[in-house]
């Protein structure tokens, strides 16, 4: 597994927006990139299953969660974070 | 059309295992929801439910009938004794021929699955009880109620998710109002709440992980609940010549879909439903006092459900009640209508509204009267139930003071 978190992130949301991973920026927002709520649950589920992960995440309210998800870039570095707490 | 009316009512659910104790726990606004008790419970993520308190199953069923009886099909048979007897029938002869049994359930023996599935699975066993294919499917609620009290009429099971009692005391009403059946036996049971159960609710990220709380603009979702609702829907005339006591009337029922999406609600599906069951029963907005809630505690259905009931109701939807007894013994899937049901006979027949407890915060997309916290008393003369299930089917009762 030689890719970035970046770049397998990218590639989950890239899956999930039926898209090719170079066609998805940084600053798009899932809603950009036509991503709705059970898009997103799938998403994170991918996530979890692909960096062994626990992502807080209640589609109750999704504001409250510790993950940001405003943009491709939020979500990329929530990712990165977690994966490095683990590490730790 | 017949006239169709209730004469008997039994539950076993988190609240109590009779419809005396749950109906004493609704009009004090008891939470039956708590720390799971079930196996691998660690792992997992939601570890909160409404569970069927001090339950024995040696006390009521013997080894031979646990062999065949899943916890779902225990529960409905203690109810349905509860409301048979309550209601006074016995069935044989023509009576027995022209009654049925028509049950809901939405995962019918998942805890039989579970544990069979763990026992190949994850032990390797090779062999299983042989008893397993009768005891987990569907319909062997209904058909051991058949059994039980010799109901030889159309009986089979109904599946919509969390709108399955519903469907099932819908179609009960209708086979009596045509004059298909004189007597039906009717409601819903549910009992999912094992490692399996919880573990695919957890998946979709709409549970809470400490309460459920309808209508309130803090909640987080919604919690599992267990346990069966059963009545005896009778023909006002058969009813009426034994001097039977009537406990309610079920007046109208409407079903729709909203063929739109496979979980999140529509506003428009819902009020579809609600508006049929008063022009089923030929009734105006303005006489209903009271309406069960579906009210799950979930963001997306508390707001559409109470858009749906201001759509149709119009300004008199500021003088209704609407109180969702979720809030205290949790979602009970495929059994929910049959439970919620005790509170819309409580409303009609005693005159007490049960609360929507744990309500902290006001939502001003649930802007409704939703009996916050402490019941009320209120006198009603008709009322709503409402179920709305993912995969958009929904269906409504509407019920009158007997």
């Amino acid at each position: 597994m030689s890719d970035s978190v970046k770049d397998r992130v990218i590639e989950i949301i890239a899956e999930q927006a039926v898209l090719q991973p170079s066609d998805v920026t940084e600053d798009q927002t899932l809603e950009d990139l036509g991503i709705d709520s059970m898009g997103l649950v799938e998403a994170i589920f991918a996530i979890e299953e692909e960096f062994d992960i626990q992502v807080p995440f209640n589609a109750n309210e999704p504001e409250k969660s510790d993950f940001d998800i405003s943009s491709v870039a939020a979500i990329i570095s929530a990712v990165e974070k977690m994966v490095s707490e683990q590490i730790a | 059309m017949k006239r169709v009316v209730i004469t008997g009512a039994g539950s076993i659910n988190p609240l109590g295992h009779t419809v005396a104790d749950t109906l004493d726990a609704m009009k004090n606004g008891v939470c039956g929801i708590g720390a799971l008790d079930i196996r691998d419970v660690e792992r997992l993520s939601i570890q909160i439910g409404g569970q069927v308190k001090d339950y024995h199953p040696d006390d009521t069923f013997n080894r031979q009938q646990q062999a065949l009886y899943d916890r779902f099909t225990q529960f409905t048979l203690i109810a349905a004794r509860e409301a048979i007897e309550q209601s006074g029938l016995e069935f044989a002869g023509t009576l027995a021929a022209e009654s049925g049994v028509i049950l809901g359930t939405s995962g019918g023996g998942l805890t039989t699955q579970d544990d069979n599935y763990r026992a190949v699975y994850e032990e390797g066993k090779n062999r299983v009880h042989p008893f397993i294919v009768p005891k987990l499917m569907n319909n062997a609620a209904a058909s051991h109620v058949s059994m039980t009290w010799n109901l030889k009429g159309p009986s089979f099971t109904v599946a919509t998710a969390c709108a399955s009692s519903n469907h099932a005391m819908g179609q009960a009403f209708q086979f009596i109002r045509s004059g298909l059946a004189r007597v039906m036996v009717t409601g819903g049971s549910e009992s999912m709440l094992c490692f399996g159960g919880v573990k695919a609710w957890e998946g979709l990220r709409v549970m809470s992980k400490d309460a459920c709380r309808p209508f309130s603009a803090n909640r987080n979702g919604m919690v599992q609940g267990e346990g069966a609702g059963v009545f005896v829907f009778e023909e006002y005339e058969n009813a009426k010549a034994r001097g039977a006591e009537i406990l309610a009337e079920i007046v109208g029922f409407s079903m729709t879909s909203d063929a739109a999406d496979i979980v999140m609600p529509s506003q428009q599906g819902a009020a579809r439903a609600i508006s049929g069951a008063l022009s089923d029963a030929k009734i105006d907005a303005s006489k209903v006092g009271y309406i069960n809630a579906h009210g799950t505690g979930t963001a997306a259905n508390d707001k559409t459900e109470c858009a749906a009931v201001a759509n149709v109701f119009g300004p008199h939807a500021d003088k209704v009640m609407i109180s969702s007894t979720k809030s205290m013994h949790g979602h009970l899937i495929g059994g929910t209508g049959a439970v919620e049901l005790l509170a819309v006979l409580m409303a009609l027949k005693d005159g007490i509204i049960a609360p929507t407890i744990g309500y902290q915060e006001p939502d001003p997309e649930c802007a409704l009267d939703v009996v916050p916290n402490e019941a009320r008393e209120a006198k009603v003369e008709y009322a709503l139930s409402n179920a709305f299930a993912f995969g958009g089917l929904n269906a409504v009762l509407a019920l009158k003071r007997a």
